[in-house]
């Protein structure tokens, strides 16, 4: 294509919002409602995730070695341990160091406790974490069958309830903005439609003068981008604000353990640019759609 | 230059528009295309700028076999052709100077070519002062001369007319027919469907009389025909 005439699409996509103004103005608000619902919902679906991702990685799986084992049995332990695939650390903490933790943990009851430093009924505990935090119950069924390992102990019952929950909150979570994204396609490309439609009696000139397909094509599609991109441009003010007024406000007052908001900076970029591929790919794809149906000779 | 033979046009629904067509129009002819409605005459004069596919039988414009045409070379071959509307089919945003270089700019000419080409059919059809001005401002004769002013800007040697004069009165109906005749005196082919019995009578031209779908009459210097 000639430099001249990409030059000609850019001013007269340009130029046609502007002629089309109430039509304009209703494709554009029609993004901007979508995208805002889109939005804010990605943004608290982001952060229950987030939350939840935070009390999964707590979970860890505490075996205990038998007081039979010797060193190098211990040692062995480990190794094995670190062989399975799923796992991602494992730590050694002998019993000392677990009764030294138990008193630190009960805090004034604990020096009850204290008496027991001569004779330790405690054991020595492999403390290990999965790359997966769902792992959790098929490593601890392998480390379970190791030699010397007394028990194992991951949270159960309570895990599995855990990660059931999660699992259905998050899978809910991508039904509905896979629905909204859903509703706001339609939404938009049939906005982006009426407008197109309107412009029909164009489309039949430029065919009739002898304009190629893509030529009638190319300000469709920098308009449809134009549409979606300008569409996306008050989402992205309202939910950058407020997520931003949000976090500084809500961030400092929240002392609940796994309880904390994605921080403003990468998270508040990544919706931003989310919104902005969204917009402009709806907006392209609905008027490219609608003018398809027009260039059929 | 424009050649039937043995065309046909049936629609979906039965309906046959054009029964077994003969035509030849040679380089520089001017024909009126006469009939009643629904004789077949926009089916005729649709066929010719591709907008209909003849359901039998072959049709060659400017040397190019239409029924063999891919779709993706129609618009290449209606870069030689200037088509003229009843509705003048103008674009209401565009300024009359836009609506003119729209077809010149679909082709992707050199800016300065257009602004110089533009300016001369406007000349040409008499609006050279009126080149600002969006087509509601304008007469019907005016618009319909903008019409036609870009049906030439790209030098066509085929022009087609359906019903140019159809929503105009008599005196302006002249006007556009005092354009056409000077842009045929250019050797350009006109092909004008048209119900003025005024026109054809008094402006002597070659008529093809359609009626139900079939060719009643050829004449060199022919009548309208048919009472109104």
């Amino acid at each position: 294509m000639k430099f001249n005439t990409l030059r000609r699409h850019f001013r007269e996509s340009g130029k046609n919002l502007g002629r089309n103004g109430w039509m304009t103005f209703a494709s554009i608000s029609a993004v901007t409602v979508t995208l805002l619902l889109v939005g804010v919902f990605f943004v608290i679906m982001m952060n229950l995730n987030h939350i939840a991702g935070n009390v999964e990685k707590d979970v860890e799986i505490r075996a205990h070695v038998d007081s039979a084992a010797n060193d190098q049995d211990r040692e062995m332990i480990g190794r094995k341990i670190e062989q399975i695939p799923e796992v991602d650390t494992s730590r050694f903490s002998p019993k000392e160091k677990e009764l030294t933790n138990l008193i630190q943990d009960l805090g004034e009851d604990g020096d009850a406790f204290k008496l027991f430093e001569q004779d330790n009924p405690l054991r020595d505990v492999y403390i290990i974490k999965t790359k997966n935090p769902q792992d959790v119950i098929k490593v601890a069924k392998e480390v379970e069958g190791l030699n010397y390992i007394q028990k194992v102990n991951y949270g159960q019952g309570y895990v599995e309830k855990l990660f059931d929950v999660v699992n259905v909150a998050r899978n809910i979570g991508i039904i509905l903005i896979l629905g909204l994204l859903f509703t706001a396609m339609f939404l938009i490309s049939n906005t982006i439609k009426i407008t197109i439609v309107a412009r029909r009696k164009e489309i039949e000139i430029m065919r009739l003068v002898g304009a190629t397909n893509s030529f009638i094509r190319w300000p469709f599609f920098l308009e449809g981008l134009w549409l979606g991109m300008l569409g996306a441009v008050l989402p992205i003010i309202l939910i950058g604000t407020g997520y931003y007024y949000l976090y500084e406000t809500v961030s400092p007052r929240i002392d609940i353990k796994f309880v904390e908001l994605l921080s403003v900076n990468p998270f508040i970029i990544q919706v931003s640019a989310i919104l902005l591929l969204l917009g402009a790919l709806i907006g392209v794809w609905g008027s490219m759609m609608t003018v398809r149906k027009f260039l059929k000779i | 230059m424009i050649e039937m033979s043995e065309v046909s046009k049936t629609y979906p629904n039965g309906v046959v528009a054009v029964n077994s067509f003969n035509v030849k129009i040679k380089q520089g002819e001017f024909v009126y295309v006469v009939g009643p409605s629904g004789s077949g005459k926009t089916t005729f004069i649709k066929m010719m700028y591709r907008e209909e596919k003849p359901t039998t039988g072959s049709i060659t414009v400017n040397g190019i076999n239409l029924s063999k045409i891919r779709n993706t070379k129609v618009p290449l071959f209606r870069r030689n052709l200037g088509v003229v509307f009843q509705d003048f089919k103008l674009l209401p945003t565009l300024t009359v100077y836009e609506n003119v270089a729209f077809a010149m700019e679909v082709i992707e000419k050199h800016p300065v070519e257009i602004k110089r080409r533009v300016m001369e059919v406007l000349d040409l059809v008499g609006l050279k002062h009126k080149v600002r001005m969006l087509p509601d401002e304008l007469s019907g004769g005016e618009q319909q001369r903008v019409s036609i002013a870009r049906s030439i800007v790209n030098s066509p040697k085929v022009v087609i007319a359906d019903e140019p004069t159809g929503n105009l009165d008599p005196e302006t109906s002249w006007e556009i027919m005092n354009t056409l005749e000077e842009i045929n005196k250019r050797d350009t082919t006109i092909v004008m469907a048209t119900h003025n019995k005024d026109i054809v009578n008094n402006l002597k031209h070659r008529v093809i009389a359609i009626e139900n779908g079939r060719i009643v009459r050829d004449e060199q210097r022919g009548e309208y025909g048919y009472e109104i």
